[in-house]
């Protein structure tokens, strides 16, 4: 209530103030405040921790976290457009078994393997996309589908053992790096790999595509009405996390060796990532950096909790509290934002409060 | 008026798809009976129908609290765990005495209605998304579990022990108690207050709302007998095992695949429209496809990749359908279609 009465009516809320006010109030919104925890849980590392807050230790940080952020920003793409995907740990992990057998120990079939990986990407976004748009079956269950009957194959193929590794020049991707450095003394690939998906990811999201994106979630029958192709629009953000899961696969291989274990649970980690970077379950809201930022913050939560002592079984309790707490953070205050965006509507109107209040309706318009 | 309406039709736009599951329901018995037979075995054996409908059990009861939750608008993703610490609670309690059954019954459902509770007020009331709330719970119990219990606990006593291992004839007992509780939330659904509740929460919350129901109220319900469910099944893992386990639930990941039997019943997975009777054909469905590919022997991964081929597929068909059965609201015949409406929403 009180952001209503500060901001004047007659600007745009988004742009009314100084500055300063209008960086506070972005810090204040769920997807500024992710930002905020995310150093409050640095410091406090460093606390238990002085020398985490060395370059060369944060990096190695980053270069950890890295699969996950991207697994998130993949994530992101999807449920912007107010869908989910299930099938993310479960293609992370055929990727890595691919990788694992296709490559072997041959070096020269790297390149091929890696052409032939995000072909059946995009050959997975695209089945996620098509089974969910045309099908019109909930992308909850088409996904869902999708990750029984990858995890079936990969178990299948496997017998569910641990398999070869690929040659290490492939796994450097995920382990190696920069040698030589000055300050950081080694810069790892993956970060390099984390930082153009970011990139790329921030401009394919300022593009028309990106916004086209968030509208199809705020409201995909005015966006069908505005012309917009909705399915396709929708496919493609389905093909982008397909990909994205590949690219954290790929890291993945150099960081833990091929597996049928890896990826296990990456959808829910990259979902509960995403959303406590404020990303609103539904659609339409959030910002992709924040998603990758809420991973992030997981990770060093989890990394908190290792130097404080506390014992490795209560980190799903610890999850699961701040999850609620940020989703509950976020619900709140989308709804004062919307409130004070809107003066003229009665302030209890339950319009208002019906995009927190329904569940996802995946798939439906 | 709705006999009138009907004759108007067509007859594809009346069908329901949770009466879709009931045509697809024996055309899975004859292709897995026909299956089965050409392995030289009989899937209409007593000891085959047994075998089909134990399956049916525990995924049912899983299923039928999902559906009030689903219906509601939401979905539950804590119920795995819940399952879990009530066979442990109820093991640890009854210790392998007769005399503490009751007690152990009661610690454990007195749990599942808290949980529930808990996660309808931070659905309902914080406005927490209901895939996030109940995945954190589901989270917070699944680590209060790994802290506190190493593998199996407790012990249940032979009497609770035979609920889950004997039948009436065929029929296992735990099979006819899901059904009995079957009945009970499809009478809860269709002749209550609440019931309906349930299905306008779900169906619209603005409408519902400006209606003059307290969407609180029937999402809180809906959550809490979910977890009552989900803590029956418990019970009965429980009573099947002689132990409670912390993984019991989770290793089934019965989280998923009743939501899946709920989609594929025929409930819209957006809420507000959907029946039990639906729900219990699908999980029938489910439990026959798991019988004949296992005794045909195929390899449990594959079976697993089929499983999420139907769901898909089935789930594909009914969408049209469904589809189907909006378009005349906005084209002709719109009162006549409108008319017929809450008719069939009514059932």
């Amino acid at each position: 209530m009180s952001t209503r009465s500060a901001s004047a009516p007659a600007a745009l809320p988004i742009a009314a103030g100084s500055r300063a006010q209008r960086t506070a109030r972005r810090l204040a919104s769920p997807s500024g405040a992710v930002f905020l925890l995310l150093l409050a849980l640095i410091i406090a590392i460093t606390a238990f921790n002085p020398s985490f807050a060395e370059p060369g230790q944060l990096i190695r940080f980053v270069a950890r976290v890295a699969p996950i952020a991207i697994a998130a920003m993949g994530q992101y793409f999807v449920l912007i457009c107010g869908e989910f995907d299930l099938s993310m740990g479960a293609l992370v992990t055929a990727q890595v078994v691919i990788s694992g057998t296709l490559i072997g120990q041959d070096g020269t079939r790297i390149l091929p393997v890696l052409v032939l990986m995000f072909a059946f990407a995009i050959l997975v976004g695209l089945i996620n996309g098509l089974v969910t748009n045309l099908l019109r079956v909930p992308s909850f269950i088409a996904t869902l589908g999708m990750m029984l009957v990858l995890s079936g194959l990969v178990f299948y193929s496997t017998g569910g053992s641990a398999g070869e590794n690929p040659v290490d020049a492939f796994r450097q991707i995920g382990r190696g790096g920069v040698q030589g450095v000055p300050v950081l003394t080694i810069l790892p690939y993956s970060v390099l790999v984390l930082a153009v998906v970011l990139l790329l990811s921030v401009w394919l999201m300022s593009r028309p595509f990106g916004k086209t994106l968030i509208a199809v979630g705020d409201n995909a029958t005015a966006a069908r009405l505005t012309g917009v192709p909705v399915w396709w629009v929708r496919t493609r953000a389905f093909i982008l996390s397909a990909i994205a899961a590949t690219i954290s696969g790929i890291l993945l291989v150099g960081y833990a060796g091929v597996n049928p274990s890896v990826g296990r649970g990456y959808e829910f980690a990259a979902i509960t990532g995403a959303v406590v970077g404020g990303v609103v379950l539904g659609g339409g809201r959030g910002w992709i950096v924040s998603a990758a930022a809420g991973a992030v913050t997981l990770e060093a939560l989890f990394t908190l909790l290792n130097f404080s002592g506390v014992p490795a079984t209560f980190r799903d309790s610890v999850q699961g509290l701040i999850i609620i707490v940020a989703v509950a953070f976020s619900a709140q205050t989308w709804q004062r934002r919307r409130r004070s965006s809107e003066p003229h509507a009665p302030a209890a109107a339950p319009t208002l409060s019906s995009r927190s209040t329904t569940a996802p309706t995946p798939g439906t318009d | 008026m709705s006999a009138v309406a009907a004759r108007r039709l067509p007859r594809r736009i009346r069908v329901d798809s949770s009466v879709v599951v009931l045509v697809v329901l024996p055309l899975v018995i004859v292709v897995g009976a026909v299956l089965v037979g050409l392995s030289g075995r009989s899937f209409f054996s007593a000891g085959n129908i047994s075998a089909v409908l134990t399956g049916t059990s525990v995924l049912g009861f899983f299923a039928i609290g999902q559906t009030l939750v689903v219906l509601a608008g939401g979905l539950d993703l804590s119920v795995p765990y819940v399952a879990s610490l009530s066979s442990l609670l109820a093991a640890g309690v009854m210790a392998g005495q007769v005399g503490n059954i009751v007690p152990g019954v009661l610690a454990a459902l007195a749990m599942a209605i808290g949980v529930g509770v808990i996660n309808g007020v931070l659905v309902s009331v914080f406005r927490v998304n209901a895939f996030i709330a109940t995945l954190g719970v589901g989270l917070m119990i699944s680590g209060y579990l790994a802290t506190n219990y190493n593998g199996s606990f407790g012990e249940t006593p032979f009497e609770f022990r035979l609920v889950g291992a004997t039948g009436i004839g065929p029929v296992p007992v735990s099979t006819i108690l899901m059904v009995a509780f079957a009945a009970l939330v499809a009478l809860l659904l269709t002749k209550t207050r609440i019931g309906h509740h349930v299905f306008a929460t779900g169906g619209e919350p603005n409408v519902a709302r400006m209606s003059g129901i307290r969407n609180e109220i029937p999402l809180i319900v809906a959550h809490m007998l979910c977890s009552v469910f989900a803590g029956l099944a418990g019970l009965l893992l429980a009573s099947r095992l002689g132990v409670g386990s912390p993984t019991v639930g989770s290793q089934g990941g019965y989280d998923l695949l009743s939501i899946a039997a709920v989609v594929l019943g025929g409930t819209l997975l957006s809420g507000g429209r959907g029946t039990i009777l639906g729900t219990l054909g699908a999980v029938l469905i489910l439990a026959v496809v798991s019988n004949v590919m296992g005794v045909l022997q195929v390899n449990p991964f594959i079976q697993d990749a089929v499983r999420g081929i139907l769901i898909v597929a089935a789930v594909a068909v009914y969408a049209r359908r469904t589809t189907l059965r909006r378009v005349p609201r906005f084209g002709g015949g719109t009162a006549t279609a409108l008319g017929t409406r809450p008719a069939e929403e009514g059932r």
